[in-house]
């Protein structure tokens, strides 16, 4: 097992005040490594995506602390965590969230593009990522012209241009059909996934399970298990 | 360009619908109140063209004078006293009224008659034909070559006609900086010529035009013609009174400016309205640029750039298509009243800035509200 990546020590997070308050991440601790595929995983609401959100720089925890690379996080100025999402942590969402107006290859630009690299120079990089993920043939035409498994590879290709050290997915499948979904995430751990990157995929899709290193998982707001390489504690 | 606002131009343009919308929005606005503005300013300063034309550093007249046009004759003693004030180096009279003339074709035309001191020709106009002492000629009138000269089945030297049963004669063609607002021609005489041919008051004095020795003997004349309970005004001053008259006292100043705040409405109902569902529909993808790491102030730079292109554009469109209105109207119809003036271009830009801030500021909020947070929640 590589290096820590992201460390969440007695993660906790509530929302609202009073007899409204809920607590939707109850004191949750792991360890995610470089060259590591852990999944978290579990039913709708028991905090999937707000501990994702903790631990990748989006949502401030009540509680508790978040060292990515061995850096708190939350110690940070939020334009110093903006930076660190921008040249540490890949996302990839559910829903894709491609920009429809600008090109495929111009959408996988973005964090380059972020990053103050020339227009022409992160369009030629932007391409090369296309390439990884098969599209290069797609690059100049709008995200709304391409099959949902294709936006999903565009996805990923604009969040690892970046070349982040993590990389988070947020029910990558839910979208898919079943066959694409296993493509897709057959091809992060085939393709993306090394030694020097660790990737975090939120999911309740059951049929990709197989491809998982770890697989961390949740019920109301508690880690209820975390085992790795097995599905047997499933 | 830096490649943000690359992004944030590709994001408006590629958006064809709603960018021509915002730019129409923008666009109609910017028309409708150069328009209304030019127009406005058009009038006023036709309305002043009497006082440019005459040229005279200060004018006396009645109080209650609030136009050129619109003259109180004055006793002659105002004359007599205003020749004697210190500081004074010369003061004339001068006539301005109106009259039928009977053309050679039978037919009547109203036109406005200007008669200048019979000594000093003061405030005589520049001529294209003809030579300046023909007008002390028998029945000697010039004809000003302006918008309106048409009316009068286009004069030339030697052409005759009559004024209240009195022969005249065409001895010269002048031109002038300004046509008048009203639509009727002009013709010059001596002042005892016009005062002799036009049924006139007891008084015939329409305003003194004095020429002071110095700048600085301007208040002291002006004090002294106001202890006759007369006025005295410089050319800007009367300029301004003529304004003022037009602008607060006809309702004209009001009607444009309700008509440019309604263009401003326009535009901003448009555009701001526009602006928002464009923000709208790319929020999440806002949120998602958060997310991977864009700052507020980049998210924000994109906004105000993308207002302010589009702001600008509209701008240039809509100046672009008053000013060719414009054009288009003159060379249909020679006294069509409306100039740009710097003011009027400056502010419509600065509504357009208001415009654009107010558009960008709905945008900017919504902006800055969403979380990429919301994004992971869907």
């Amino acid at each position: 097992m590589g290096k820590v990546a992201i460390k969440a020590n007695a993660l906790v997070k509530w929302f609202g005040e009073g007899e409204t308050k809920t607590t939707a991440v109850k004191s949750a601790s792991f360890e995610a490594n470089f060259g590591e595929l852990l999944y978290i995983v579990g039913p709708s609401g028991s905090g999937k995506t707000t501990l994702l959100s903790m631990i990748s720089g989006i949502l401030k925890p009540n509680e508790g602390s978040v060292l990515v690379e061995g850096k708190d996080i939350w110690q940070m100025k939020s334009d110093d965590i903006a930076d660190l999402r921008l040249h540490k942590i890949g996302f990839v969402f559910q829903d894709y969230h491609l920009f429809p107006r600008l090109t495929t290859v111009e959408n996988v630009a973005i964090p380059l593009i972020l990053k103050k690299m020339d227009w022409n120079e992160a369009l030629k990089v932007g391409l090369e990522y296309l390439e990884i993920v098969g599209l290069k043939d797609r690059a100049q035409l709008q995200p709304v012209k391409l099959s949902g498994g294709e936006q999903q590879r565009v996805a990923i290709a604009r969040a690892i241009a970046g070349h982040p050290d993590i990389l988070i997915f947020d029910e990558p499948t839910a979208s898919l059909d079943g066959d694409t979904g296993r493509k897709i995430v057959e091809f992060v751990k085939t393709k993306i996934l090394n030694a020097e990157r660790c990737v975090i995929i939120v999911t309740h899709d059951s049929r990709i399970y197989e491809y998982a290193d770890s697989i961390m998982k949740m019920e109301d707001g508690n880690i209820i298990g975390f085992e790795r390489n097995t599905l047997a504690a499933l | 360009m830096s490649g943000i606002y690359k992004i944030a131009l590709k994001l408006l343009v590629n958006d064809k619908t709603k960018f021509l919308a915002l730019l129409l929005g923008i666009t109609f606005s910017v028309f409708l109140m150069i328009m209304m503005m030019s127009m406005f300013s058009g009038i006023l300063a036709r309305s002043s063209s009497s006082v440019y034309n005459v040229g005279a550093k200060i004018w006396v007249m009645d109080p209650a004078v609030n136009n050129a046009t619109s003259s109180i004759p004055m006793p002659d003693y105002v004359l007599s006293t205003a020749k004697s004030i210190n500081g004074v180096k010369y003061a004339v009279p001068i006539y301005f009224g109106n009259a039928l003339v009977k053309l050679k074709s039978g037919a009547y035309q109203a036109v406005s008659v200007v008669g200048l001191d019979d000594a000093t020709l003061y405030g005589r106009p520049e001529l294209t034909e003809g030579k300046i002492e023909d007008i002390y000629a028998e029945n000697a009138f010039f004809v000003v070559k302006d918008a309106e000269f048409k009316k009068l089945e286009s004069p030339t030297v030697g052409t005759e006609f009559e004024i209240n049963d009195h022969r005249g004669l065409i001895v010269g063609v002048a031109k002038v900086t300004s046509s008048g607002l009203f639509g009727i021609p002009t013709l010059y005489t001596t002042y005892n010529r016009a005062i002799t041919y036009i049924p006139s008051m007891r008084f015939t004095t329409s305003y003194i035009l004095i020429e002071p020795k110095h700048e600085s003997d301007i208040p002291f004349i002006q004090q002294q013609i106001k202890k006759l309970g007369y006025q005295a005004l410089t050319r800007d001053q009367f300029v301004q009174k003529i304004s003022d008259f037009y602008t607060y006292q006809t309702g004209m100043g009001m009607n444009v400016l309700m008509m440019t705040a309604i263009s401003f409405i326009v535009g901003l109902s448009i555009s701001g309205q526009t602006f928002y569902t464009f923000i709208l529909e790319n929020l999440e993808r806002f949120g998602a640029l958060k997310a991977i790491g864009a700052k507020g102030h980049e998210l924000i730079a994109i906004i105000l750039f993308q207002a302010s292109f589009t702001s600008v554009l509209g701008y240039g469109l809509g100046v672009g298509l008053a000013s060719g209105l414009m054009i288009l109207a003159r060379l249909r119809l020679p006294s069509y009243a409306s100039q740009v003036t710097y003011i009027n271009l400056s502010f419509a830009f600065f509504m357009v800035l208001i415009i654009a801030g107010v558009s960008s500021y709905i945008g900017v909020r919504k902006v800055i509200q969403i979380q990429p947070f919301d994004i992971f929640r869907g």
